[in-house]
This record gives structure tokens, C-alpha cells and sequence, in this order.
């Protein structure tokens, strides 16, 4: 605990390769001005470019880490100042980065799986006029999302957590001549601003009561504070996290984010920017390490495990191939907000869950992409089946990330999700019952939802064979080009090996940002706990093949289900509660007050100056007769006046 | 005459050349052609002349700096004189920095029947010299009487060249800001005789002012304040005397609405920060909690008013009622980072919301002028610049960190919550609507499929009124149903929007040349009006001197 305190004192000042740490936000930047400011004439090579300078990043990146990790644990802090960015007496926000292990780590994702999707999407966009202003905001969106993780305060931060809000915006949005991708492109912009609210004001809070929002001095100073001040910036950064993570209260815009292209969705709405809101908790470990911010812990844990169940659940009821996996991310970041909730018994697996999960949720996206790509646009899994042999690479890399998710024995997920699990119990007394019972439901109903998509998709019968897409072509499926294969492939190598990897170094690794791993030990053992989870998962999946796999599911969904059926498919009632609650009387509010404004107030104003003036047939006839006379009349009016009122003064 | 400092000449240059460039442009107004080139030629040169004046001036010299003064009606010891501070210096830059842009934009405009081009910009240009004149006097007196004349070029503007509905929006506009005048006439009256019982003789120059004033006491001070603070809220304009913004802003000229909204609104704000804060400081302080009040009420109530319009140009107006609302809260929230946020908020509307008016202005003029936004949609379709710049200049106005607005949005809010917390909170919340009617009027008018009445159908409404002057923008095919005379933006308007463009990202991600420029006159605001910073740092803060 100590350890976290007093990281502030070993920030150093960076040198040698990390100073040009700017090359990494400069390069897609770049990459993103040429291609929006060419214009047209970039048509042909935009996407290369744009995919080099992603890849140059990561290369960069690379060569950053390895740097990093030739230096001791104690100099692995530093800190990079470009310049002052908005300074005004005691407020000096500085525009610096912060390279350390922790921000290293998920440069080392975006640029990763961003080269990737990249990649993917030169061929998945290629029959899209506009394919080069795609590949711009997507470079757009690594570099906001780069500075996201590299800032060196609080600030900064912001900055690059409203870009990647941006970019998210302009790719949801992407497909804009129908009206339900531009809806749902505001409304991800909108719900992601009532948590950036909530951050704005955190910030607000820190100047006030630390003087600065530099991470360096927050994290030395957070320990003086009183409770009151830790536990509500505590609470408003978690409001920050519900907005860009689609967390509860705030997770009905992601799965309308499903509206953009499929690669958008694995990169942004899977893999990095939605895990934005466990970085930020993992980032303010020093706070939520405190023993004064024992109350905000509590409420990350409640949030987290509360929209682990809710994503579940609705994951088990929908139909569209993509709104199902992102469900499924909303509970997996559930999932990975609860680890970091846990503190330091929990933020390392926090990380390692949402790096795996970086892998095997951005596969199976592309999975998806690669399936409606070949199936014209197709989503409706009813629609789909049978598939597996028509494509088999995308089958194969698929089901690669589906064992991962699900937690089959030593592939990626299993290492990560089991963890996460066994701190949950680990936190003893009801608490350890509530959170690791709510964890390992979790785990079950996950294996229940995505056996149901597997089958639904790619086993059983091909129920499209007679069917016709909605533009009256009839369905030829038929496997990707390499360019979408090939990332698919890399995404299963990660998502099988990863997490065996990742789990055994990368809490050391972590340790000089977030603090060493606190390993506690609940009322089970962890073996024991790993063998229910096991077992859970397979009751899930098995339950799924009984109900899905032995008889043939109709193409239209059946109508008459029951109530938790129907409960799941409205989304929790999650969509009707903010129109209750927000969106209506938010409408006639403004009706009223654009009926107050045209005749109350001004009819009031007017009224007085009516009165001012004589008679309020005065004023109507002024405003009858030529402009330049009464313009005229008034000039000499007001002399008239400034005249009379001197002479009065001072004669 | 008396000067004081180096560069007087730059200041009186920049009073004179627009006053200069009335006169040649309406002498030449008999040719459209000589006349606008005149008038871009004049005002082009104003914006040189401002920078040259930027680069002389120091920023931690003294307050008042190119001044120079000669007596005007010595009896009453009126006197011309003028000076810059920090503050009047960056205003009278953005003038600079927008008059030509409007002019460009307004380059081939259609004007009501009978008017020439040359009346019209050569009313821009003395509207311009007067609005300089307003920054830059430091006697009360002449400060009053150019507050009042700058009413009256704006007033032909609105009421000559305006549209349907002009001639009522004009008297509106006249009435309350003249009304408002007379108001602060009588304070300014007042201060005289404070001064002439305390010195003996009377004056109206500003700094001596100060000074006296400063000391009276706080009952006399609540009525010299509220004087002046109805003449300037009706100017910036707060709620709930901000009617006569909607209808002004609705009827004027494209060009004339960026004047309006960017600059003569700002010379309410800017009378806060000069004449309220250190002539009336136990006033202010009284009273702060009544303008907070106004100015988070003017936050809310003017996003949600802006999300239930119609007419985009009423939109507009009141999308700024709700930025004056945070430049209010800086200035009273009594901490130099809120108060340095409320200036660069002042320039920094002027520019993005400048933008975002000439922008609709361009969608309005490709729509046969119709500036109903249901006569809208899909039109990203159609022009894929137009509806970038849109989304620039909106992404702005929502304070979108990476653009300047964000910068000032961001000091005004975290500057403010130490000493006004609950105001702060209300208005942050303020953000989400900003979102919301940006988003809002972007979708409607750029995206989803192509409809609309001035969009669809068989004949165009009116002939196009746009790319005259060699225009580059792409011919739409008919096959999307959409009227042929519909095209992107042209070089033109690209020469209009880019040098804003450039500012709004410049300013957005180095903002320290103005700042560093702004916060020494913010600084000894504050210390006038004795006021201290309620965040203190041991090294870096505010220095009286």
C-alpha cells in the first residue's frame, strides 16, 4: 500500500528513446490530417498510409518497451513535458506524458490490435467510396486513444477521452444516410458526456483541493485528503468510467454502437476504447488504493458486478450476431471494473483480463465482420447456421475465441476470468460470497450465450439456403480474402496463448505503476474455485447445446416467450427508463420554455418598454413606418435626450 | 494632446482606418466591384495593424498601454482618450480578424432591392471603428456615447439589410440597447459627482475613477453597479433580457449576425470586467450571487431554448446565450483562472461561433435562404465540406478538447468551483446539452437520407446565390434527386473558414500566446477590485503590484 502512495517521488524525467515518446500521437495524427486535408487526391494510397503509420507506432512502441524493461523497477516511472498547455497562475496543466509500465502496456494493445484492424480493414471496406476518410478516423482514434493512456494528468486524459469520443462518434455514425446509425452515434456521444461530466467535475475537485491535476502531485497529495474529498473523486472518475466503459447506469449506447463497421466495433467498441474505464481506475490506483476510499471501491464493485449480470443476461436473448458480443463486452468490462474495484487484490487481473479480452473479443468481431461480410450484411444469427464449412478459417479462429472467452482450461480466458473469480471470493465475508457468486453466475451464463451464438451461426443447418438478403440477393457465403484473414488468425494465436503468458509476468511487470499484487486468500481455495468455474461454464454451454443444438431453430424469433425473455430482448427496460426518466420530460420541458420564451418574457419586455415609451400603440405604429425615418427619429431622440439630461446636470 | 508608451500611433491607425474605409468604400459604392475591394483592402489592413499592435505590446508592462488623450469638453473634463489593455487588445485583434472574413463571406450575397455593396460594408467598417473606440476608451464619458453611436450602424445593418422581418427586429434591437444606455448614463453621471465631491472637480477618466469610486460606499455602490450591469447584461445578453437577441440574430445579415453575436455582444461582457469589477468591487461582491444566478440560469435555459428552434439563425442566438452564461460565471466567480477563461472566452466565441454562423450561413444560402431546419437534411450527401466545417465549428462550440473553446470552457469551470461550487456543477452540467443541440442540428441538417424542401424537389427555390467567383465545388448528379444548383464549398469560402479552422485547432492546442497575453490584465482586475485567488501555489500565482 505504501508502495502506491509514494510513487509520486519516483517519477523521473525521460531521456534517450522514450523522450521521443510524441512520435507516438504524432503518427497516426498525421496520418489523419493527410488523409482529411488531401482529400480525394489521397484516394488511392490512403489506406496504406494510414495503416503504416499505425504500424510505425507500435514498432515504436516495441522498441519502447524493450527500453523500458532494460531499466531497474525503480526507474521504469517517467514522465515526458512537451509544453505548457493551459497554464494561468497556481493552475499550470502541462501537456507531457507519462511512459510507464502500465501506459506502455496499453499502447502496446492500441497499436497491436489497431495495426491489425487496420489491416482487416483495407479489405473489409474496400467497396466503400469513402474508404480513406474510414482509414482518417481511425488513425484519428489511435492517436486520441494513445494520448488517453500516455497523458501525464488528469487533464490530458480528458483530452484524449472525449478525441477517442469523437472518432467513436464519427464511426458509429459511419453509414450516415440512415437515420438509426446517426442516432446512435449521438447517442453514444451523449451518455459518454454525462460521465465525462462526472470527470470534468473530479478534475474540478482536485484543483481545488491539491492545486494541480498532474498526476505526480494528485497521487502525493491524495493521501491528505479528508475522506469526503477522496470518496467523491472516487465516485465522479467511476461516473467518467460508466460513461466510456457502458457501465451501469450508462451501457445502453454501446450495443447501438453496433451500428458502425464491424472493424470499428472490434477496435473501438471491443478491445481498447471501452476498456478506457478500467485504465482510468488502474491509472488512480494511489486513490482507490486508500484506506479512506473503501466506500468508492465498494461502488466500483457494485457497478461492475451488477453490469457483468445485465450484459449477460440480455446477451442470452438477442438475435443480431454483433449486438450479442457486445453485450458480451459490456459484462466482460463488468467483469474487469470489478477486479479493479477490488484494489490491489485485484487491479493486475483488471489489466490481464482486459489485455485477453483485447484478444479474443477483437477475433471474434472480426469473426463477425467476416461472416456478414460474406453473407450480404447479414446479422440475424436465425438467418445464419451451418456456416463452418463454408468458411473455415473464420470457423476455426472463431471457436479459437470463443474457448478463450468461455474459459476453457488454459486458454486465455481462463487464466484471466478464474482470476478475477478467486479475488472476488478472496474479499471474505458476505462481500467475497456476493461478488465472486455474482462472478461465477456470470461465468455460466456466458458459456450459455455464446454456445447459442456458435450453434446458432455456424452448426447445424444452413437456414439461409431459401432465403434472400434484404436487397433481394440471394446468400453465396463464401470465405475472406487474406488481408481479413490473416488478422483473425494472429487474434486466435493470441487468444489461445495469451493469457498463459501474459498471467505470469505481468503483474511484476505492472508493479512500479499500480502497486504490487496483494494475494489474499478467501474461504475457497483457488484450485477449487478454478474447478467450479470449469465446471459452471460447461453446465452453460451444455445447457445451450440441449436447448439450440438438438432441434432446428425457427428463422423469425418466436413472439410468445416469457417474461424474463422479453424482459432481456428490451434491454433490461434500460432504453425505456431513460426515456422515462430524461429524454420526455426533457422534451416538453423545452416546448414549454420555447412557449415561455416567444410570449412570456418577451411579451413582458415589451410591455414595459411599452409602457416606457407612452403607449403601447406608440410602439405599434413605430414599427409600421420607413426604417430610416424612425432610425432617424431616434438618433435625434437619444441626442435630444443625452442633451436634456446634461443641461439638467450641470447648467 | 498628450501620449503615454510606445505605439500610440498603432492604436490610433486602428481607430482611423475603418473610419477611413467607411468613407472611401461608400464614396465608391457606385462600382460593386472597386467598392468591395476597397472595403476587404481596408480591412485586411485593420487586422495587420492589429498584430503589429499585439507585437508591441508588453504584457507585463503597464495595464494601459498605446494611450493617447486630448480634451474634449474640457468644462466637464470629457476628454478623448484611448488606450489598450490585455484585454480590449485581443478583442480589437479578433475585429480585425473577423471583419474581413465577413466581408469575404458576404462577397456575393444578394441585398434587398435598391442597396449597394458599398453601403453595406461601408457601414460594416464604421460599425468596426465604433467597436474598436468602445475597447479602447479610457474616459467613461466617451465610453457611453460610442457604447450608444455603435447602435446606430447596427441598426441600418439589421434594419436595412435584413430580412422579412427586419424593421421590428431593428426597433427591438434599438429600443433595449438604448434603453440600457440610459440607464448606465445615469450611473456614469453619478460617478462624475462622486468624484467632483471627493476631488473637488469632477471627471470622467477612468483610471482616476477607480480610484475614487472604489471607496464609496457600499449602498452608493449598489446603484452606480446596477446601472451599469443592466446596460451590459442587456448587451452580452443575459436571461431574462435576452429577447431581443433571437430576433435580431434571425433577421440580420449573415455577416452582420458574426458582428452581432461575435463582437457587439462582447462589449457587455467586457464592461463587467473594466468598469464593474474595480470601480464597484464591494458591489460586485454584494451582488455576485445575483449574476451567478443569471448566469447559470442563462446556461441551461439557453441550451434548452437552442434545442427546441426551428430557424437555425434563431438557434444560434440562442446557442450563444448560453456561452455568455459561462463567460458571466468566470467573470463573478472572482478567480483569476475563471476570469483569463471568461476573456479567451470572449475571443474564442467570437471565432468558433463566428465559424458556425458563416457556415449556416453557407447552408442557408445553398437552401434559396430558407433557414427553417426542417427544409433540411442528408445534405452531407450532397456537400461532404460543407458538412465538415459544420461539424468543426459545432465540435467547437460543445468545447471539444483540441479546440480553443475547450481551453476557455475548461478555466472558466475549474477556476469557478472553488469559490462557486453548486453554479459550477449546474453549468458543467451544461455541457451535456451543449452536446445535444450540436449533435442535434448537425443530424438534422447533414445526415440520414436526403430530404427537405430546400433540398428535393423539381424547381430550386430561388437562383443559386452561391459560387459566382470561380467556384471548385462538384456538380451533384441529378440522380440523387437533389436540385443542380447545389455544390460544395468553393475557393472562396474555403479562403473564409480556413484561417478559423486553423485557429480553433492553434488556439485549442497552444493557447499560451493569449493567455500569457490576457491573465497580467486579468491579474490586476482582481487586484483592483481586490480580490485574491482561492487556490494559491508557492511558486506561480497572481501578483499585485
Amino acid at each position: 500500500m505504501t508502495g502506491t502512495m509514494n510513487l509520486a517521488a519516483e517519477v523521473q524525467q525521460a531521456s534517450g528513446v522514450a523522450s521521443m515518446a510524441w512520435l507516438l500521437l504524432v503518427l497516426p495524427a498525421f496520418g489523419a490530417a493527410v488523409l482529411l486535408i488531401g482529400g480525394k487526391r489521397t484516394d488511392k494510397w490512403g489506406h496504406l498510409l494510414g495503416s503504416a503509420t499505425v504500424i510505425a507506432a507500435f514498432v515504436y512502441g516495441v522498441v519502447l518497451f524493450l527500453d523500458t524493461k532494460s531499466l531497474g523497477a525503480e526507474d521504469r516511472l517517467r514522465d515526458v513535458h512537451l509544453f505548457d498547455w493551459i497554464p494561468v497562475n497556481a493552475l499550470d496543466v502541462e501537456f507531457g506524458l507519462r511512459v510507464d509500465p502500465l501506459s506502455l502496456t496499453f499502447v502496446l494493445l492500441i497499436t497491436g490490435v489497431g495495426s491489425l484492424i487496420h489491416i482487416y480493414s483495407i479489405g473489409y471496406m474496400s467497396d466503400d467510396r469513402n474508404r480513406r476518410r474510414f482509414f482518417a478516423y481511425l488513425n484519428l482514434f489511435v492517436a486520441a486513444m494513445l494520448l488517453l493512456v500516455l497523458g501525464n494528468g488528469f487533464v490530458t486524459l480528458y483530452f484524449g477521452w472525449e478525441g477517442v469520443g469523437l472518432a467513436s462518434y464519427l464511426l458509429i455514425g459511419w453509414y450516415q444516410d440512415k437515420d438509426f446509425a446517426a442516432t446512435a452515434a449521438k447517442k453514444a456521444f451523449l451518455m459518454n458526456r454525462v460521465g465525462d461530466v462526472g470527470l470534468a467535475l473530479a478534475i474540478f475537485i482536485m484543483f481545488k483541493t491539491m492545486g494541480s491535476t498532474q498526476y505526480d502531485v494528485v497521487f502525493a497529495q491524495i493521501g491528505n485528503q479528508s475522506t469526503a474529498t477522496v470518496v467523491s473523486i472516487g465516485i465522479l472518475l467511476l461516473l467518467g468510467a460508466c460513461g466510456k466503459s457502458g457501465q451501469f447506469p450508462l451501457q445502453a449506447w454501446l450495443p447501438d454502437a453496433m451500428a458502425g463497421p464491424t472493424p470499428v466495433s472490434a477496435l473501438i467498441h471491443a478491445a481498447t476504447m471501452v476498456t478506457a474505464g478500467v485504465y482510468l481506475i488502474a491509472r488512480s490506483s494511489p486513490l482507490y488504493s486508500l484506506p479512506q476510499a473503501e466506500d468508492a471501491r465498494l461502488v466500483v464493485m457494485i457497478v461492475g458486478a451488477v453490469t457483468l449480470l445485465i450484459g449477460c443476461v440480455i446477451g442470452c436473448a438477442y438475435d443480431d450476431f454483433k449486438k450479442v458480443l457486445a453485450y458480451s463486452t459490456v459484462s466482460q468490462i463488468g467483469y474487469m471494473i470489478l477486479a479493479v474495484g477490488l484494489g490491489p487484490a485485484g487491479y493486475a487481473f483488471g489489466i490481464l483480463h482486459l489485455l485477453t479480452h483485447g484478444f479474443f473479443k477483437a477475433g471474434l468481431f472480426l469473426g463477425a465482420g467476416s461472416v456478414m461480410h460474406g453473407m450480404n450484411d447479414e446479422g440475424n444469427i436465425r438467418r445464419l447456421g451451418g456456416l463452418a464449412r463454408k468458411m473455415p478459417i473464420t470457423f476455426v479462429t472463431w471457436t479459437l475465441g470463443y474457448l478463450a472467452l468461455i474459459g476453457f482450461p488454459f486458454l486465455s480466458g481462463y487464466f484471466s476470468k478464474d482470476a478475477i473469480i478467486a479475488a472476488a471470493f478472496s474479499e471474505g465475508g458476505g462481500r467475497g460470497w456476493v461478488f465472486g457468486g455474482i462472478a461465477l453466475l456470470g461465468a455460466g451464463l456466458t458459456a450459455f450465450y455464446m454456445t447459442r451464438l456458435l450453434i446458432l451461426v455456424f452448426l447445424g443447418k444452413p437456414r439461409w439456403e431459401n432465403l434472400k438478403s434484404e436487397d433481394g440477393r440471394a446468400y453465396h457465403p463464401h470465405e475472406s480474402g487474406w488481408t481479413m484473414t490473416l488478422p483473425m488468425i494472429v487474434l486466435a494465436v493470441g487468444s489461445v496463448g495469451a493469457g498463459a503468458i501474459l498471467s505470469g509476468i505481468l503483474p511484476e511487470w505492472l508493479t512500479p505503476s499500480i502497486g504490487e499484487l496483494v494475494e489474499e486468500h478467501g474461504p475457497l481455495s483457488h484450485t477449487l474455485i478454478a474447478v467450479l468455474t470449469v465446471a459452471i461454464s460447461a453446465i452453460g454451454a451444455a445447457t445451450a447445446f440441449v436447448v439450440f443444438g438438438r432441434r432446428e431453430q425457427p428463422v423469425t424469433r418466436p413472439a410468445r416467450v416469457s417474461f424474463p425473455v422479453r424482459a432481456a430482448r428490451a434491454d433490461l427496460y434500460g432504453n425505456h427508463l431513460n426515456e422515462a426518466l430524461f429524454a420526455r420530460p426533457g422534451v416538453w420541458l423545452t416546448r414549454f420554455l420555447v412557449f415561455v420564451d416567444n410570449r412570456g418574457v418577451d411579451g413582458l419586455v415589451n410591455g414595459i418598454a411599452a409602457g416606457l415609451g407612452g403607449s403601447s400603440g406608440r410602439l405599434r405604429r413605430l414599427q409600421t413606418g420607413f426604417v430610416r425615418s424612425y432610425a432617424l427619429s431616434m438618433l435625434g431622440g437619444s441626442i435630444l435626450v443625452i442633451a436634456a439630461l446634461l443641461m439638467v446636470r450641470f447648467a | 494632446m498628450t501620449t503615454s508608451g510606445t505605439g500610440s500611433w498603432l492604436l490610433a491607425a486602428l481607430l482611423l482606418l475603418p473610419l477611413v474605409g467607411a468613407a472611401v468604400v461608400v464614396a465608391l459604392r457606385g462600382n460593386d466591384r472597386t467598392a468591395k475591394l476597397a472595403a476587404l483592402g481596408f480591412s485586411v489592413a485593420e487586422f495587420v495593424v492589429a498584430l503589429v499592435s499585439w507585437a508591441n505590446f508588453e504584457p507585463g508592462g503597464a495595464r494601459l498601454q498605446q494611450s493617447f488623450s486630448f480634451d474634449w469638453i474640457p468644462a466637464f473634463g470629457v476628454h478623448i482618450s484611448f488606450a489598450i489593455d490585455g484585454i480590449a487588445l485581443v478583442m480589437i485583434a479578433v475585429i480585425g480578424l473577423l471583419v474581413p472574413l465577413v466581408i469575404g463571406a458576404g462577397w456575393a450575397d444578394k441585398l434587398p432591392e435598391g442597396r449597394t455593396k458599398g453601403g453595406f460594408f461601408s457601414l460594416i467598417l464604421l460599425e468596426q471603428a465604433l467597436t474598436v473606440g468602445v475597447f479602447a476608451a479610457t474616459d467613461v464619458f466617451l465610453f457611453y456615447v460610442l457604447f450608444e453611436i455603435m447602435l446606430i450602424p447596427m441598426y441600418f445593418l439589421i434594419g436595412s439589410y435584413g430580412g422579412a422581418r427586419r424593421q421590428y427586429a431593428a426597433v427591438k434591437f434599438f429600443l433595449y440597447s438604448f434603453l440600457g444606455g440610459l440607464i448606465m448614463l445615469a450611473s456614469v453621471i453619478g460617478c462624475y459627482v462622486l468624484a467632483g465631491d471627493e476631488l473637488g472637480k469632477g471627471t470622467f477618466d477612468w483610471a482616476t475613477l477607480v480610484q475614487v469610486v472604489h471607496d464609496a460606499p457600499l449602498s452608493t455602490q449598489i446603484w452606480l453597479f446596477l446601472g451599469f450591469f443592466v446596460a451590459f447584461a442587456i448587451k452580452a445578453p443575459l436571461v431574462p433580457v435576452h429577447t431581443w437577441l433571437p430576433d435580431a440574430t434571425a433577421e440580420a445579415p449573415i455577416g452582420v449576425a458574426v458582428l452581432l453575436v461575435g463582437i457587439l455582444d462582447k462589449v457587455g461582457t467586457f464592461g463587467f470586467l473594466r468598469y464593474l469589477l474595480p470601480m464597484f468591487p464591494l458591489a460586485s461582491k454584494e451582488l455576485a450571487p445575483l449574476v451567478l444566478v443569471l448566469a447559470v440560469a442563462g446556461v441551461i435555459y439557453g441550451s434548452l431554448l437552442a434545442t427546441g428552434q426551428r430557424d437555425m439563425k434563431r438557434f444560434l442566438a440562442y446557442v450563444s446565450i448560453a456561452h455568455f452564461g459561462f463567460i458571466a460565471l468566470g467573470i463573478f466567480a472572482f478567480s483569476s483562472q475563471a476570469m483569463t477563461g471568461s476573456v479567451t472566452y470572449m475571443i474564442n466565441h467570437s471565432i468558433a461561433t463566428g465559424m458556425l454562423i458563416l457556415v449556416v450561413g453557407m447552408v442557408i444560402s445553398r437552401g434559396g435562404g430558407s433557414s427553417r431546419v426542417a427544409d433540411y437534411g442528408g445534405m452531407a450527401k450532397l456537400t461532404p465540406l460543407l458538412a465538415g466545417v459544420l461539424l468543426i465549428a459545432g465540435l467547437s462550440s460543445l468545447s471539444l478538447p483540441g479546440t480553443n473553446s475547450f481551453v476557455s470552457e475548461f478555466l472558466v469551470l475549474i477556476g469557478s468551483y472553488p469559490n462557486a461550487p453548486v453554479y459550477t456543477i449546474i453549468a458543467t452540467v451544461g455541457m451535456i446539452f451543449a452536446a445535444l443541440y450540436v449533435l442535434w442540428l448537425y443530424q438534422r441538417i447533414m445526415q440520414g437520407p436526403l430530404r427537405g424542401n430546400a433540398l428535393v424537389g423539381e424547381e430550386p427555390l430561388a437562383g443559386p446565390s452561391t459560387g459566382t467567383a470561380g467556384g471548385v465545388g462538384t456538380l451533384v448528379d441529378s440522380a440523387v434527386g437533389a436540385k443542380k444548383a447545389i455544390l460544395d464549398l468553393n475557393l472562396r469560402e474555403k479562403a473564409v473558414l480556413a484561417p478559423l479552422i486553423l485557429l480553433i485547432v492553434g488556439l485549442g492546442l497552444f493557447p499560451k500566446p493569449v493567455l500569457d497575453t490576457v491573465t497580467p490584465t486579468v491579474d490586476a482586475t482582481m487586484c483592483a477590485a481586490g480580490l485574491v485567488d482561492p487556490v494559491q501555489s508557492a511558486e506561480r500565482q497572481l501578483q499585485c503590484p
